[in-house]
């Protein structure tokens, strides 16, 4: 009776059917093994390595620029659902929202958030991208975390373009204008794209202006309301979505590789 | 069983169904050979299947009816524009400059060049000056300063049977093309 009552709540709590339930394996880690099956059992934990030797999250080597693109990133997440409740992409509202998220909706500050974490992020993006080359990360086995990278890296800045839109304002409009204008010159897909001229029978050209990869990025042939429409999709759902797949299989890979900054 | 050898070389095997005048259905009802035909119909079908989706996730993305301001527009009659000016009525609402000088009326289009931005009329200097690049371009739309490639476009201009003039945004003609020859590229008056 004496040994069940000098048990702290914690332990308690842990050997209970609930905490059990949640927790694959249960009961409070007491030694290396368990502390290490504890991690593994958890979904979120796995992707983490199990074991961090103290020199590797050194700050001065690491700079902490990958865990604070996450963190930053998460910061996005929310703020920006919380602005899809006030957010109407269409023209009519657009940049009258943005006013309205600005002047009169509690926590002004919540779109700004959204907008300085965007370019903290690519700026944070970059400067981990920085140490990872000059520590050599990038060598094997870790070339594939790298290629990984590259991916994860052109979507921020993606996620940034079609963010830029969502506004509405002379900059937004004419930023994406010339964006737009930009996919026109893709080889073979963009209408003014060299070799887009081969791709024709006759007089009929298969790559035009209602056809291309221009067209199918603004959803019509002029800026306007598709457009906006589009990038906001892309901006809120499809490009969050792909960024995520790889950022599991970005922090999965760091641990399989050899961990963070360890050599291997 | 015959081993994997004799199946290689083909060697006829004396217990074989075939030797024994049996077809192989008979015998096991899938062998080793029609399993791998039947495999092949199945990729076949799967490649099919996933192309057609794909091919369908891609089309989606095209859409029949555009929901975009109208291309052709009437722009008044030829009196309305004064003989050595450029009139930037439509330029908010199509994207026209209309200009007329001492042969005729031709339109031109606002999208620069370099990016595709709008430059402004700047009646002072006879000029469209673009705010984007800094590109510039004459009254007749050739490009002079800045990093504008090429001149302005013009639209298809002709005359309505009352007398108005119509553009048609949907037809374009490029200088470096030598498409400002077309009889519609220029509006005789």
């Amino acid at each position: 009776m004496s040994e069940k009552n000098n048990k702290s709540f914690l332990e308690k709590a842990a050997d209970s059917q609930v905490w059990k339930s949640i927790f694959r394996g249960g009961g409070v880690p007491r030694n290396r093994r368990q502390r290490m099956m504890s991690v593994l059992n958890s979904v979120f934990l796995h992707l983490h390595p199990v074991r961090l030797p103290k020199h590797a999250v050194k700050l001065k080597f690491t700079w902490c620029m990958g865990g604070l693109s996450f963190f930053i990133f998460l910061i996005l997440t929310i703020s920006g659902i919380l602005l899809m409740f006030y957010y109407r992409p269409t023209i009519e509202y657009a940049y009258t929202d943005i006013i309205d998220l600005a002047e009169q909706v509690p926590f002004g500050i919540m779109r700004e958030l959204h907008r300085w974490g965007a370019h903290a992020m690519v700026i944070t993006v970059w400067l981990h991208m920085f140490r990872v080359f000059m520590t050599g990360s990038y060598k094997p086995p870790r070339e594939f975390n790298w290629a990984v990278g590259v991916v994860l890296l052109l979507l921020t800045l993606l996620l940034s373009f079609t963010g830029y839109l969502l506004p509405w304002d002379q900059l937004a409009i004419w930023a994406i204008t010339v964006g737009g204008n930009m996919a026109r010159a893709t080889p073979f897909l963009g209408s003014e794209g060299p070799g887009a001229a081969l791709l024709a029978i006759g007089d009929i050209n298969f790559v035009t202006m209602g056809s291309d990869a221009r067209f199918i990025l603004i959803g019509g042939r002029f800026m306007g309301e598709a457009a906006l429409l589009r990038f906001y999709v892309l901006h809120c759902i499809g490009l969050p979505f792909i960024i995520m797949i790889f950022m599991a299989v970005h922090f999965w890979r760091v641990r399989k590789d050899g961990g963070i900054s360890t050599p291997v | 069983m015959p081993d994997g050898k004799s199946t290689v070389t083909k060697s006829p095997d004396p217990k074989s169904p075939a030797a024994l005048g049996k077809t192989t259905k008979d015998v096991e009802g899938l062998n080793r050979r029609s399993f791998f035909s039947w495999l092949s119909f199945g990729w076949v079908g799967f490649v099919a299947a996933t192309g057609g989706f794909f091919t369908m996730l891609l089309r989606f993305l095209f859409p029949n009816v555009l929901f975009e301001p109208v291309q052709t527009f009437r722009a008044g009659f030829p009196d309305d524009y004064i003989i050595g000016e450029v009139s930037t009525k439509w330029k908010d609402k199509y994207g026209v400059w209309i200009i007329r000088n001492d042969l005729g009326i031709y339109a031109l289009s606002t999208v620069c060049t370099h990016l595709g931005c709008t430059p402004n009329w700047l009646s002072s200097s006879k000029k469209f000056k673009c705010p984007c690049h800094g590109s510039g371009f004459k009254a007749t739309g050739i490009n002079f300063e800045g990093p504008a490639p090429r001149p302005l476009e013009r639209y298809r201009i002709v005359l309505a049977d009352n007398g108005e003039i119509i553009v048609d945004k949907t037809q374009k003609y490029q200088q470096e093309k030598g498409q400002w020859s077309d009889p519609e590229a220029f509006l005789m008056v």
